[in-house]
């Protein structure tokens, strides 16, 4: 093979060693050519193995931990290894979801960053063969006294509602947090979720030797080169400069990209025989990874590849992410029926190449052979990596963290519901249109989003959830209150949680501390997802999420979705009406480690340690479940951050009632973080009912009322505070910090 | 009553009224593609929400060009009611059928709310159903609705009652709180907020079913 001039040679390669700047390692580049392709590999072909020996393409360093992941259970369709993961919700219908993480492009881009990372993951949706019916956003941004940080979030959120906006899918949910460890390295999660007829699913295979592959959507250009090794990489303030990796949206493109593939899908799926997005990695990981997952190979010629600009090597075109692209493998003879139908919608679509039966993936340009090496080099001989592991130092002999002493709870209370972690959220949810496709049930705000399907009875509950600050103080612990906390939002909802997607945020994994926090949060996370039956069927790792030497808390977001099997027990977190008996669902003690109460006291790096059981938590949301189906409760909330207090003012604000009460909690038990608890109202007439089926699982607190006063006597004291006054303190405060 | 809902590229609301006018209102309704020259077969056009062509210029600039909006002036020129919403009223005032412009919104962000509204003329085809000054909820969901025109047109609107619905709180600087208006025959409305997002109780709400119904009452008295 001859290579272009500019190009260095192989023998130049091995001296000069320009792949350690792209993070293959001298050891993997050594037995890359000496065991897998048995010589030096060209320019084109060291930069393909550079991106697809990423971790970000290969997962190598966390395989050996997320296969302790739980991801079986009835409902499974596609687990995790496809565009999406798939369950079966009845009626012959799936719901598709999963979440990517976009971090590091929106710390040096916010608005493109965070609207690309919209745009990735709904062409997962659609190429599974769903239609995208939602999104939701997990935000983490440092304190917004940074006026960098103000930029981030503002810049962030355009990005979203641009590109959300647009596209018509509803941004439905997410959630936003703030900490300083968040400094220099925002989190931007975004999960999609899609519905589908079980008989449309589509994959990623390049099956049936001689078959065309096809390549759609926009063009390549040089944006992105290098996408996925730099999301492989610690950042600095130096690489901020690198913009170039950040690639650039266009939701319009991309609306018309799913409705035409949307439509083959569902007209012509008889010579569809696998669509993949191009994602990280581009071109080259989506081939060769279909070609793998068929056990076929590709011939391409990159010479018919649509291109922005004239004179991109195999190198670029190959590792470009330029957005709103697909690769479709098609039936030999019927290529000009997908063509045609692309042309309508006025999209580039070119037969590049063809499936072959040798397993081998091969490159031509300028009639040239460019690349030529096994499809499994690329994809299925990646060495894994088991990285050393060692509990950070913080975790041996931890103390216990204090009680803070409380003594005027209706201030603490005020100060709680100002945090901009805690305070509504509605500056930011108004700006994504949260009901396009009128399915919307239940908008941003509540305990989990609701979109009812269409024609049936049925309806989807779904959120996000992680508190970092308990990972933190425990990985394993942490990571079992993620998923329990997503739960209680799906069944405060009136659902059924049926499975999970993650998008696993943790520092380097060559830091053995992060490794462990990884290795315990993920175990952590399966062991409550076995229990709930909420299989993991997709996710993302984000690892080197570290700032010149400085890392994020561990941050495994958690998006659930749940069933509700019938619209009518679609529930939300407000109280109804006066007169309506409140009970507090689960038992309270002292826990305020990690707690917004301990940082709001000054105890920023969170202490102390983490009581939960899974038991208990399980019993509690049966008891919630089963009071819905029986119509008992008129209003259910999850106890989180801020613990009571806040929950129990939140639940006032929507129809602007008051609360009158009495508990045996103290001032400070108010806004202790417990887990396994909701607040719930009851009208009069269901009291006895429900509290025969609660029987000491739940304690009545007091009464709405229809006056303007919250009035709690606690143990050793008594909250008293105006409910519209609190009202205006949780709506505001986020709006006057973003400005 | 058959009635048609023009889909121009990046058209994201066309699939919300299809269902609105199929599913709730129990009519007829087709979704015809921006290439479409011929519509005298329908009784009534709607104009969709969306990004038509991804309104990278302005809302409803590109699609003012598109080859179905002959067949839309020409429909309306024939006094049959077409409706826009949203994109849909951009594209009617972009196109001359209706006075005015839609601007950003006064704080240049997309705002997604319920917003309670006044119907300021019931007498209309698309409001009849309503009773004058009833308040209303309806969601809006736009970047680029804050309504302008000059004093005189303004003058205009109000001695035809061309002014159909009103903003309560105006949520993006409208002048004189506008959120739709006629032409001034009566039977081209363009408004911002979506009557199709509020048409089942599940949705939050169901004042928007009540201009569709008026659409139908309109037609049962013309045949």
């Amino acid at each position: 093979m001859q290579e272009l001039k500019t190009e260095p040679t192989p023998a130049e390669i091995r001296a000069q060693k320009p792949y350690e700047a792209w993070g293959l390692s001298q050891r993997e580049y050594d037995y890359i050519s000496q065991k897998l392709i048995g010589r030096l590999p060209n320019y084109t072909e060291t930069g393909l193995f550079a991106v697809m020996w990423s971790e970000h393409c290969s997962y190598k360093d966390s395989k050996p931990i997320l296969r302790k992941f739980w991801n079986d259970g009835s409902r499974v369709i596609q687990g995790p290894g496809e565009g999406a993961g798939v369950l079966d919700i009845g009626d012959d219908q799936a719901v598709v979801f999963k979440a990517e993480s976009h971090n590091h492009p929106s710390f040096v881009e916010p608005f493109e960053g965070a609207a690309t990372g919209v745009g990735g993951i709904i062409r997962d949706i659609f190429s599974m063969g769903a239609k995208p019916i939602a999104s939701l956003d997990s935000l983490r941004f440092g304190e917004l006294d940074k006026p960098k940080n103000r930029y981030l979030l503002t810049e962030c959120v355009a990005g979203i509602a641009a590109y959300g906006n647009c596209i018509g899918i509803p941004t439905v949910g997410g959630e936003i947090g703030f900490d300083a460890v968040y400094d220099g390295n925002p989190l931007v999660n975004v999960m999609c979720v899609g519905l589908m007829d079980q008989a449309d699913l589509k994959r990623g295979r390049a099956t049936g030797t001689g078959n065309s592959i096809i390549y759609v959507g926009a063009k390549t250009g040089r944006d992105g080169i290098h996408g996925a090794t730099f999301a492989s990489n610690e950042f600095s303030d130096e690489k901020a400069a690198d913009r170039s990796a950040v690639q650039v949206g266009d939701p319009f493109m991309e609306k018309l990209l799913t409705d035409a593939c949307l439509e083959i899908i569902h007209d012509h799926s008889e010579i569809l025989m696998g669509i993949q997005d191009m994602g990280a990695a581009g071109l080259v990981s989506s081939s060769a990874e279909m070609a793998s997952k068929a056990k076929s190979g590709v011939t391409m010629n990159l010479d018919l590849v649509p291109q922005r600009e004239p004179g991109m090597s195999a190198y670029e075109i190959m590792l470009s992410e330029s957005q709103e692209r697909m690769l479709l493998c098609v039936k030999k003879g019927e290529e000009q029926t997908v063509l045609d139908i692309f042309a309508r919608y006025d999209l580039d679509a070119v037969v590049v190449g063809h499936v072959t039966d040798e397993r081998q993936y091969r490159l031509y340009q300028h009639g040239k052979l460019v690349t030529d090496v096994p499809v499994t080099s690329l994809v299925d001989d990646v060495v894994e990596r088991k990285q050393p592991s060692k509990k950070p130092a913080r975790l041996e002999n931890v103390q216990s963290a204090q009680t803070p002493i409380v003594q005027q709870p209706a201030e603490t209370l005020k100060a709680l519901l100002a945090q901009p972690t805690i305070a509504s959220k509605r500056a930011v949810f108004k700006q994504y249109d949260s009901q396009v496709q009128a399915n919307t049930a239940v908008t941003p705000g509540s305990d989990a989003a609701v979109v009812r399907v269409r024609h049936t009875k049925k309806a989807l509950a779904m959120t996000t959830d992680c508190n970092a600050r308990y990972i933190y103080l425990d990985p394993y612990v942490g990571g079992q209150i993620a998923v329990s906390e997503a739960a209680r939002n799906i069944v405060a909802s009136g659902g059924i949680p049926i499975g999970i997607t993650d998008c696993l945020n943790f520092g380097s994994p060559n830091d053995p501390e992060s490794y462990w926090e990884l290795d315990q949060s993920v175990q952590g996370i399966a062991q409550a997802c076995e229990r709930f039956d909420t299989p993991v069927i997709s996710g993302n790792v984000s690892m080197y999420n570290e700032t010149d030497g400085h890392s994020i808390y561990p941050t495994p977001m958690i998006g659930m979705v749940g069933l509700i099997e019938d619209v009518a027990q679609i529930t939300t977190q407000s109280f109804k009406t006066a007169g309506d008996a409140v009970y507090l669902v689960g038992t309270t003690g002292d826990d305020f480690a990690g707690s917004e109460l301990q940082k709001l006291r000054g105890q920023i790096t969170p202490i102390g340690q983490l009581n939960f059981n899974l038991d208990a938590e399980a019993a509690n949301q049966r008891l919630v479940q089963q009071a819905i189906r029986q119509g008992l409760l008129q209003s259910a909330h999850d106890l989180s951050e801020g613990g009571l207090g806040v929950a129990l003012a939140e639940a006032l604000f929507e129809y602007q009632l008051g609360f009158e009460g009495k508990t045996a909690l103290t001032n400070s038990q108010l806004f202790s973080e417990t887990q396994s608890r909701f607040i719930v109202s009851v009208q009069p007439k269901d009291q006895a009912e429900f509290e025969a089926l609660a029987g000491k699982q739940a304690v009545l607190l007091g009464r709405t009322t229809d006056q303007d006063v919250v009035q709690l006597v606690t143990a050793d004291g008594q909250l008293t505070a105006s409910s519209s006054e609190l009202k205006a303190t949780f709506g505001g405060a986020l709006g006057c910090l973003m400005k | 009553m058959k009635f048609a809902v023009v889909s121009f590229p990046g058209s994201n609301c066309d699939e919300d009224l299809y269902y609105a006018i199929t599913d709730d209102l129990h009519e007829d309704a087709t979704i015809v593609p921006h290439t479409t020259t011929d519509l005298t077969e329908f009784d009534v056009i709607l104009i969709p929400g969306g990004f038509s062509y991804g309104d990278y210029l302005r809302g409803g600039a590109i699609a003012k060009f598109a080859p179905v909006m002959a067949a839309v002036k020409a429909f309306a020129q024939a006094g049959k009611p077409v409706l826009g919403i949203c994109n849909g009223f951009q594209i009617l005032t972009e196109a001359g059928l209706l006075p005015g412009t839609l601007q950003h919104n006064r704080q240049m962000r997309f705002i997604c709310e319920p917003e309670p509204l006044l119907v300021e003329n019931s007498q209309t085809m698309f409001t009849a159903a309503f009773q004058d000054q009833q308040q209303i909820t309806l969601p809006i969901a736009h970047g680029e609705g804050n309504y302008y025109c000059d004093d005189a047109t303004l003058a205009k609107l109000r001695d035809r009652h061309q002014i159909a619905f009103t903003y309560q709180h105006n949520p993006n600087g409208s002048v004189s709180d506008i959120a739709g208006i006629t032409n001034e025959a009566g039977n081209v409305l363009g408004m911002m907020p979506h009557p199709e997002r509020a048409v089942e109780a599940i949705q939050g709400g169901t004042d928007g079913l009540l201009v569709f119904k008026s659409l139908l009452q309109a037609h049962l008295r013309t045949v």
